[in-house]
């Protein structure tokens, strides 16, 4: 039952954004996400728009995969939007009972909608084209950087790269625990919240003490092929920049640029 | 790669070429403590070692749990240190921090549970794992780990996640990550106990391929008796002392010690060994159907 969930939602295709650097698209989203608080204009959120639907096009990645993604989020954007739009304070729309609604509040709940939606879309779409692996490399590679300040770059990536191998074998031994207990007469469907937590400490209690097990194992076969950590060590699948990279480098840089010269332009919505 | 250097040595004292793996009186104890930690007693896992393992040899060492072989397979790959005595690999003191990395990329080991030795998230990156912490160049790795991947056949799985392997798969995986590192010795620590008996099969194939064909050597440590059949040399190990040692033959043809150290001997042999005692002329040391067959053709009628 645990084996079919999912961690790491990558989506399988081979278009030009899977096959984009993952420092390009850790860079890239992170710029779009900042660019989208830049601006209080409509226009802005076009080019944004127009930006981040291309994106998704070439990636091939289905609309309707993304947008499921956003179910999670249903509920925080609503919290958001209303707040706005009860709350703020200005030329008064519409007046009922206490509820006012302004002009301003409209303007501004629209605006936070169309911000949490772009940066959720505009996130998710990094997650379904970049595997985790890629992304834990990218990662690493931009941190570097922060070594000089003993920042432990290179062992924080391997961790989340063990991490990420570790989570379908520890679902199952989850799994088989679960069974086994089961099959003795443990109870986990019935009962209240309290009590299926409490049925939850004698499936933890085995699952970690085989964790540490592992852990202790695994710290033994990595020794046992050398590893001693990132000093000296050489990549196999090097990250290293190309043609591609450079475009798509400059496609933000452009993409800013039409952000920021929205700004100036008076007459634009 | 070159041929394989001896078949069938004795494990003589002064031979002439340099031993890989030697240890000279070693001894190894284990500290047992209490709840709060202090001492309690001792335990001698390995005791008064004297093991010589020679360039392309195949040995496998035998014994019931709590023996001291994976304690001793432990040594040669600086996992652990000797209590007393010395181990040299390929001529290298273990017991000196400068020899470590060096050990250990000589003397690879595989051990017991596959899931917990697969670093990578893909069979290839797994196989580089070892080279990338030599320092090896990104091309050179490549080369390796395509190498090593077709040396145990796991090839065309390259691509694949370990997850979606089997128990024989990943294990063959393991071998070939410890193959890309170039090491000198391979020591097997178990490699078979968690799989099933096709796993087995394969695994111990894949083992012998590398043995004859690329002239590896092999130290394989197990409690199943069918692999060792075809090693070169059988060491048997109870209590942390060396019990018994041989070829599989002589060790085999003496099945009442065996049954005395708590070790089962191969069913054929077992077989043999009986129908010897009930009165029927058969060699010692069967080991195979084809031999008892072939033993008791002269009992058939035509």
């Amino acid at each position: 039952m645990l084996r079919d969930m999912t961690l790491g939602q990558y989506y399988q295709s081979d278009s030009i954004i899977h096959r984009l650097d993952p420092r390009v698209k850790i860079c890239g989203t992170m710029l779009f996400i900042v660019s989208l608080f830049l601006f209080d204009k409509f226009t802005g959120y076009v080019v944004a728009a127009l930006l981040l639907f291309t994106a998704i096009r070439i990636s091939t990645v289905p609309l309707k995969y993304i947008v499921k993604g956003m179910k999670a989020i249903v509920f925080l954007l609503l919290i958001t939007i209303l707040f706005n739009l009860f709350l703020t304070p200005g030329e008064e729309l519409i007046s009922f009972w206490r509820i006012t609604i302004t002009k301003e509040g409209v303007r501004t709940s629209a605006f936070m909608g169309l911000r949490l939606t772009f940066l959720i879309l505009g996130s998710s779409l990094m997650t379904f084209t970049t595997t985790p692996n890629n992304l834990t490399d990218g990662l690493e590679k931009l941190l570097n950087p922060l070594k000089k300040v003993h920042v432990p770059v290179h062992e924080v990536a391997m961790m989340m790269s063990i991490a990420l191998r570790f989570i379908p074998i520890l679902l199952e031994e989850t799994d088989r625990i679960m069974k086994a207990q089961i099959a003795r007469g443990a109870d986990f469907e019935s009962g209240n919240i309290i009590h299926k937590a409490k049925a939850m400490v004698p499936l933890l209690v085995p699952l970690f003490i085989a964790a540490f097990r592992r852990a202790n194992d695994l710290a033994m076969a990595m020794e046992a092929r050398c590893y001693r950590g990132g000093e000296g060590r050489t990549k196999m699948k090097p990250l290293q920049y190309r043609k591609r990279d450079g475009i798509a480098y400059a496609i933000m840089v452009i993409y800013v640029a039409a952000i920021i010269a929205v700004g100036f332009i008076p007459i634009l919505p | 790669m070159k041929a394989k250097v001896i078949k069938k040595t004795k494990w003589h004292r002064k031979h002439s070429y340099m031993a890989i793996i030697k240890t000279d009186e070693l001894v190894f104890d284990y500290i047992r403590r209490d709840e709060e930690g202090n001492p309690e007693g001792i335990t001698r896992a390995v005791d008064h070692v004297d093991l010589e393992v020679n360039p392309g040899e195949f040995v496998a060492i035998l014994g019931h749990n709590g023996s001291g072989k994976s304690t001793l397979a432990k040594h040669i790959n600086a996992i652990l240190y000797p209590t007393e005595g010395t181990v040299l690999v390929d001529g290298k003191d273990t017991a000196d921090e400068n020899n470590i990395w060096e050990i250990r990329q000589k003397a690879g080991m595989v051990f017991q549970n596959p899931d917990n030795q697969i670093i990578g998230q893909v069979v290839e990156e797994d196989v580089g794992f070892g080279p990338e912490n030599m320092g090896i160049p990104t091309k050179e790795i490549w080369e390796r780990v395509e190498e090593s991947l077709k040396a145990v056949g796991m090839y065309e799985f390259r691509k694949h996640s370990p997850n979606k392997l089997s128990g024989g798969q990943k294990q063959r995986v393991s071998i070939a990550g410890v193959l890309a590192m170039h090491p000198k010795c391979i020591i097997l620590d178990e490699p078979t106990a968690m799989l099933d008996p096709n796993g087995r099969k394969e695994v111990v194939r894949a083992v012998r391929a590398l043995n004859d064909v690329e002239g590896v050597t092999i130290l394989l440590i197990t409690h199943y008796m069918e692999e060792v059949i075809h090693a070169d040399r059988v060491i048997v190990m109870d209590h942390g002392r060396v019990v018994m040692q041989g070829t599989p033959r002589e060790i085999f043809s003496k099945v009442d010690e065996l049954k005395a150290l708590r070790l089962d001997v191969p069913q054929v042999t077992l077989l043999a060994h009986e129908l010897k005692q009930r009165g029927l002329d058969l060699p010692d040391g069967i080991l195979t159907i084809e031999e008892l067959t072939g033993a008791l053709r002269k009992y058939m009628p035509i």
